[in-house]
């Protein structure tokens, strides 16, 4: 089981978090910033499998993290979950979000927190892992948008105009800090089919 | 209209949205908070609206501010409209919000029972599948309880998507709702072969799930999972069953025999490095549950090995880190193949990774030895030193007292040096551990006597050098250590060299910083060493050394009586109170030294913390029983507490009793009391929190020592323990020179003083005596003390509930709660005598194994056979007078009948199961590749496939004899009722179920006490010599939403049974549509094509599959044509076969039991919409509440309410018709007055009725 998902930036802010048990706010914002502390403190070559951690830990727990760019993506999961598929599975999300979001960046992530949970809400439900095949997550992800677009209709229309115009205001997102090595995987770790 | 609706989304598009938010956030970062509370009032205000759209967007924004760390929780219920928008994209924010915010206590969630059951059974699977993600998120036992039927449907669901869902969500509805795991298993066994990958991983993930908790009870699986494992290619599949079996194979270690090969076969095969890791991993569980007996066990250990020395040697961090995982699991019970790679693990210590370093100093407590451990801990020491101030350190700390603890002190050869290390460890800065030292101290001291005069030696210089312990607040962890260093000086203060120094010590006004604990065994035990001090005086001439040790007593000892720990203050007044005394009589030159030491005469010994749990309570003493009775019940509780006030009027009846009785105990408690603060193994009663936080002592506090430079925990530059580790060496080297001198080798082999060599010399275990005859004293235990280690299981644990035997036969009040109204939850346990079977009518309680014995009922009914009439009346005699009768023979023909309709292996009775797995477990391992060839795609060795014809060879006699004469039996059974069925052929009737849990009828098997009269739904199809079709039709029934012009589904399950001694394959279904009831067909496939069953029938083997009819109208019952194509394959060749059936659709068929309250039943009937029709029945001799019973079962209704021999019966269409039922009864008639909006319709389910009845 997973217990927990966390996505949060190099400097612990959190970018998403989903809890597969219930915490209180406070207990949640905790849990992110130990979390952080424990993952940010280490190395980049050091192994990606994290015990301790006072919240979140126990002694069948164990953190997973990969670090992309700007971004941390931890799991926390029980022994029941293989440690080396978790870490495919990351890799599954992240590159997910990649084709989904089109060269994701931390941007994309702030801004549509929501497309990010339902694109997460294909691939783990209730704390189990629910699919694998990227192509299956996307083309679910794919179908429901479209539903939202037939749905938004002429109504929508206007509404994507001003959007549009807000977008333009902004002082120019950068896109610099793109996840660019997102396409390498890791050697040894063949991809799970 | 149009307009209007742009024009709102024009008002609105100037609304902040969730980008807006975030933008806001982002452009207000110094005053993020007050920024962040203008967004909340807005929304609020949002909230108020009626526009669906801003609520929507309103609470899209409230999940993000969640995630920051804001209560939402007061938008609940908005977040609950949001959910039932109509529109997906509302939908779907209001599901997400929910997910993220809603727990257990949300009062809310009651509220969205209904909404999430509508969304549950959308037409749209996005509906479905957005609610059933929300759902496992915040699914109460409320929630799961009334949707756990819904759920089932939806397992079954046609499209994947949902039902993988469905299947994922059954796991958390088990948890809140334990009692619908039984009922729901047979179908999520099922789903372990569905054709489609995902649904199949995600069943297989929620066993898994369910075995990890309570493996015990999903033992039977194995050979399913078995065929999955060396079939399936997907490798998260492959995963999560091999995990299982790691969990299932110290329960069944012939499992693990089977398994070796598959898994060593994947290991050599599999390049993802992840399938390899958990195969190694269950390879080794499979080894540990073998303690021997395996051939070949030392060739797949050393292969384990092997390859996890590959995953260390690797430079993937990640690799390197499970393979000391891994290998920590081998070291159990095979220390020695993981000794031969010490090399690598000891390189792993100095690893930058620190998880990797954890993982290898776990691998170090199994490979010390008494030859190692001086230098394993030598080098753990550094690096106790370089990792300052980390919970390393502490882990270090930790390792290094456990590694040379284990076993007893097994490994230690030289204690001084132990002691030493110990007193190294007390150098440490912040260590929380300082009661484990203490306790290892303690420990040490009592039980080696030999050490003992070391020990106190060292320890009075620790005491004399308190003040580096306790310096610093920060240490306070460490200080601990002065309560063992006081004990020890006390109690075995006679080898104290210089008594009065110690004393002195202790005696240190700084001492009053400590925690109070300590301090109070301050003060006790320097009473003890006063004593000591004595005593060495007493021979003197003068006692000037005595009053001196009187006066420092005398003086120091106030300080400790105005401590603010009453404890302390207890002991150093009665202390002190007693050297004032001493004193006055050493004036009087009065001999005290023997009396004063007799106060601490004796010798404590070790006694074992369990020690007292394992007394074994003698024989005739009820430790339950009062000792005086109790007050008498006549008290009322009121009068209790008055009783207290006015003891003379209880103590009344026994005075003389209870006082002496509370004199004894409060002396035992004084005397138990003073026991346990002698106690040194009291030590972990006193919490640490105890401690004094006080100000840093003062500068002037700190008496200046003078530095002994004989004691050698001073010898500057070099540790002192490493002086052991030479001197050990020395030792050794000696011995072993004598040894080889003594036996005169040839060879005298030189060695230089260092450590290393002599480590890789070949001396043994043996060869190395202790330093100085150890004498390791065992904790005393009493008398027969009993083994008790049982460590019990934590009660909170939710999986606790799971534990729940599976192939058990399903009981009538677990079958799952379909939909209805909570009013008619007042039922009563089916047991409990003759009025209830009325309420057995309700479809809550209608049990499949209640079908299945209807079936019987049904089969009565047909057939009219004596020997079954004269059972029923056996039965109902019995019912009426002792459920519990003895009812053997029938238990047999239900077995029977029940293991016809079952289809093993995936749903046999228990004893048929048990022995099938036994059977599985016993053969032959796996069959080899030529066979598997042969044998094509059913590899796996099923029991089926290899049982009937394999002559039962040498062991497993017993075992084949049992499942063949089960089988035996249960073919008979079939001659027997393929002779009725043929006479009733073409009177076959179908009879549908509220949806949910039929198949679990095949899982069930005898059950005694049965109120009804047994009924079910399968019927014949049709059969000839190769097949037999039975039929269920109406699995579930559900309407796709009115509006839909395409009616409503309908499934039906067919059990093809093999009848022949030859393999079925290529079997393909299919039935001549007609205009108005539509076989289901995967898109792409013409009207006329066959659905291919998906599976194959070995000979004697049966299985089930279920298609769906889409129906147009329901108002007439319909026959559709069909044909059943399949390829029969024997030794001669194989030959193409076809079986012609019809199917035929009832109109009860198309009921769904639907309960009703009387008041709605009412207006239904006044409202004067409906069509009457009535019916009479004559020579309907049974009970009434059979003949509701029987309404209830074969035509769906539901009771509605029940008046002597009279009642209002409700069903409702699939497409919404209501129908209801007045029935009366006057002797062997039967009037049924009925009204319903379709005429036609309730006169088709009249006529079937009356057929029915017309039956028996």
């Amino acid at each position: 089981m997973i217990k927990a998902i966390l996505i949060f930036n190099n400097h612990g802010k959190p970018r998403l978090s989903k809890f597969y048990e219930h915490y209180n706010e406070d207990t949640e914002q905790q849990i992110i910033r130990e979390t952080f502390h424990l993952v940010s403190k280490r190395d980049e070559n050091v192994c990606n499998f994290l015990e301790g951690g006072l919240l979140i830990g126990g002694s069948d727990y164990k953190l997973i993290y990969r670090h992309y760019a700007t971004l941390y993506f931890v799991f926390c999961v029980d022994s029941s979950e293989s440690e080396l598929g978790i870490l495919d599975l990351i890799q599954v999300f992240v590159e997910t979000l990649d084709k989904c979001f089109e060269n994701v960046c931390e941007l994309d992530l702030i801004f549509h927190v929501d497309k990010v949970h339902h694109i997460l809400a294909e691939m783990v439900m209730g704390g189990m892992v629910l699919e694998t095949n990227m192509n299956e997550i996307i083309m679910q992800v794919d179908a429901q948008n479209k539903m939202e677009k037939s749905e938004a209709g002429i109504a929508g229309a206007p509404a994507r105009a001003v959007s549009a115009v807000k977008n333009m205001n902004l002082p120019e997102m950068p896109k610099n800090i793109n996840i660019g090595d997102i396409s390498i995987k890791v050697p040894n770790l063949p991809s799970f089919k | 209209m149009a307009l209007k609706i742009v024009k709102g989304s024009i008002d609105r598009m100037f609304d902040k949205n969730l980008q807006d938010l975030v933008r806001g956030i982002r452009n207000h970062k110094e005053d993020e908070a007050k920024y962040i509370s203008t967004c909340i009032d807005e929304i609020k205000q949002e909230l108020k609206q009626d526009n669906i759209a801003v609520k929507a967007n309103a609470v899209c924004k409230l999940t993000y501010l969640q995630m920051l760390g804001y209560d939402v929780s007061w938008a609940a219920f908005n977040i609950v409209e949001v959910m039932s928008s109509s529109k997906f994209t509302y939908k779907r924010i209001g599901y997400l919000a929910a997910s993220q915010c809603f727990h257990e206590s949300t009062d809310v969630i009651m509220l969205t029972t209904n909404q999430i059951r509508k969304d549950l059974s959308s037409p749209n699977q996005y509906d479905t599948g957005v609610a059933l993600t929300g759902l496992s998120c915040f699914v109460t036992p409320d929630l799961a309880r009334d949707l756990a039927n819904d759920i089932m449907t939806l397992m079954s669901h046609t499209k994947p998507y949902i039902r993988k869902k469905a299947v994922l969500i059954m796991y958390k509805v088990f948890l809140k709702y334990p009692e619908s795991l039984r009922p729901a298993f047979p179908r999520l066994k099922e789903k372990l072969e569905d054709p489609d990958p995902g649904v199949q991983s995600a069943a297989v993930n929620v066993i898994c799930e369910l075995a990890r908790r309570n493996p015990k009870n999903y033992l039977s699986l194995a050979p399913l999972f078995f065929k999955l494992m060396t079939s399936s290619t997907n490798n998260w599949v492959l995963i999560k069953i091999i995990k299982l079996f790691g969990a299932l194979t110290p329960l069944e270690p012939r499992l693990g025999k089977k398994l070796i090969e598959p898994l060593t076969n994947l290991i050599h095969s599999t390049s993802a490095m992840s399938l390899l890791y958990e195969c190694v991993n269950t390879v080794i569980a499979v080894l540990i549950s073998l303690s021997s007996g395996m051939p070949n066990h030392s060739a797949s250990i050393q292969l384990c090995v092997q390859k996890l020395r590959i995953l260390i040697e690797d430079s993937d961090q990640n690799l390197k880190y499970l393979g000391l995982l891994a290998m920590s699991k081998i070291l159990k019970t095979h220390p020695k193949s993981v000794q031969s790679h010490k090399d690598l693990i000891l390189q792993c210590l100095d690893d930058k990774d620190e998880s990797i370093r954890l993982r290898a100093l776990d691998l170090l407590y199994g490979m010390v030895s008494k030859k190692n451990l001086m230098e394993i801990v030598k080098k753990l020491m550094l690096h106790v030193d370089k990792a300052e101030g980390t919970t390393y350190r502490d882990e270090l700390l930790t390792k290094i007292i456990d590694i040379c603890s284990q076993s007893n002190y097994q490994y230690i050869t030289n204690f001084e040096w132990y002691i030493s290390i110990l007193v190294e460890l007390t150098r440490l800065e912040g260590t929380r551990h300082g009661h484990l030292i203490a306790s290892q101290m303690l420990d040490v001291a009592i039980r080696v006597k030999a050490i003992r005069a070391f020990a106190v030696a060292q320890m009075a210089t620790l005491l004399d050098n308190a003040h580096l312990l306790t310096g610093n607040t920060q240490r306070n962890g460490i200080c601990e250590v002065l309560y063992a260093a006081a004990w020890i000086c006390g109690e075995f203060s006679e080898h104290l060299e210089n008594p009065m120094q110690t004393l002195e010590a202790m005696l240190r006004p700084k001492v009053a910083t400590l925690p109070g604990h300590i301090q109070a065994v301050y003060v006790q035990n320097a009473a003890k060493l006063f004593a000591t001090v004595l005593k060495g005086q007493e021979g003197d001439a003068d006692g000037t050394a005595a009053q001196e040790a009187s006066q420092l007593m005398i003086d120091r000892l106030p300080l400790f009586v105005q401590s603010a720990n009453l404890e302390v203050q207890e002991r150093a007044s009665c202390i002190l109170q007693l050297v004032k005394y001493i004193q006055k009589l050493q004036q009087k030159d009065v001999e005290v030294a023997e009396e004063v030491s007799a106060l601490f005469a004796g010798e404590l010994n070790p006694v074992a913390p369990k020690a007292q749990k394992k007394v074994p309570v003698p024989e005739g003493l009820d430790l339950d029983a009062w000792i005086n009775e109790p007050p008498s019940e006549s008290e009322s509780e009121d009068e209790q507490p008055k009783a207290i006030f006015a003891k003379e009027e209880t103590k009344h009846s026994r005075p003389r009793h209870t006082e002496v009785d509370e004199k004894e105990l409060a002396r035992r408690r004084e005397a138990r009391k003073q026991e346990q603060a002698n106690n040194p193994f009291y030590i972990k009663a006193s919490p640490s929190s105890q401690k004094v936080y006080q100000d840093a002592p003062g500068v002037e506090h700190i008496p200046v020592v003078q530095i002994d430079l004989n004691v050698p925990l001073k010898v500057p530059g070099l540790p002192m323990s490493d002086q052991y580790v030479k001197l050990e060496e020395e030792r050794r080297q000696k011995a072993r020179a004598d040894k080889k001198k003594k036996e005169k080798k040839k060879r005298k082999e030189k060695r230089s003083g260092r450590g290393k060599k002599h480590d890789s010399g070949p001396e043994s275990e043996e060869d190395i005596a202790p330093a100085h005859m150890v004498d390791i004293v065992t904790e005393e235990m009493p008398e027969n003390a009993l083994p008790s280690d049982d460590d019990e299981r934590d009660p909170s644990d939710p999986h606790k509930a799971l534990d729940i035997d599976l192939d058990k036969p399903l009981a009538d009040s677990e079958k799952l709660p379909v939909r209805s109204h909570r009013a008619a939850e007042a039922q009563k346990s089916p047991t409990d005598g003759e009025t209830e079977n009325a309420t057995l009518q309700e479809p809550k309680k209608k049990s499949s194994k209640e079908k299945r014995e209807k079936k019987k009922d049904k089969d009565r009914d047909r057939k009219k056979s004596k020997e079954e009439k004269k059972k029923k009346k056996h039965k109902d005699e019995d019912k009426e007078e002792d459920l519990l009768g003895g009812q053997a023979d029938e238990a047999v023909l239900q077995s029977e009948e029940t293991s016809q309709v079952a289809a093993p292996p995936t749903s046999a009775s228990t004893p048929a199961e048990v022995s099938d797995l036994d059977f599985w477990l016993s053969n032959a391992p796996v069959p080899s590749n030529t066979q598997e060839a042969a044998a094509a795609a059913e590899a796996a060795p099923e029991p089926s496939v290899t049982a009937p014809d394999s002559e039962p060879d040498e062991p497993k006699d017993t075992e084949i004899e049992e499942t063949k004469s089960s089988k035996h039996k249960k073919k008979k059974q079939k001659k027997e009722k393929e002779d009725k069925k043929k006479k009733k052929k073409h009177h076959h009737h179908h009879h549908h179920s509220d949806g949910g849990g039929e198949e679990s009828v095949q899982n069930g098997t005898v059950e005694e006490e049965e109120p009804l009269p047994p009924m079910s739904n399968y019927c014949l199809l049709a059969e000839n010599s190769y097949i037999k079709m039975m039929k269920e039709d109406a699995e579930e029934v559900y309407d796709i939403q009115g509006n839909l012009q395409d009616g409503s589904q309908v499934v039906v399950s067919v059990i093809f049974e093999n009848k022949c001694s030859s393999f079925l394959k290529s079997m393909e279904f299919n039935v001549l549509d007609s205009l108005n009831s539509k076989l289901q067909r995967p898109e792409g496939s013409g009207p006329h094509d066959g659905l291919v069953v998906p599976f194959q029938l070995p000979p004697g083997v049966s299985n089930e599959a279920r298609f769906v009819f889409t129906v147009q109208s329901i108002v007439m019952p319909q026959k559709l044509k069909g044909t059943l194509t399949f390829i029969v394959k024997n030794e001669d060749g194989s030959t193409h076969e076809k079986l012609d059936f019809k199917l035929h659709f009832t109109c009860t068929s198309y009921l769904i039991t639907t309960p009703c309250y009387s008041d709605a039943f009412a207006k239904l009937l006044e409202s004067g919409d409906l069509k009457s029709s009535s019916i009479r029945l004559e020579g309907v001799n049974m009970p009434f509440h059979h003949l509701l019973a029987r309404i209830c079962f074969h035509h769906h209704f539901s009771v509605v309410e029940r008046i002597d021999s009279c009642a209002s019966m409700y069903s409702r269409s699939i497409q919404g018709h209501h129908v209801c039922l007045l029935v009366k009864t006057s002797g062997e008639t039967v009037s049924i007055d009925a009204k319903c909006d379709e005429p036609t319709l309730l006169g088709n389910v009249l006529d079937e009725i009356k057929q029915t009845f017309s039956q028996c």
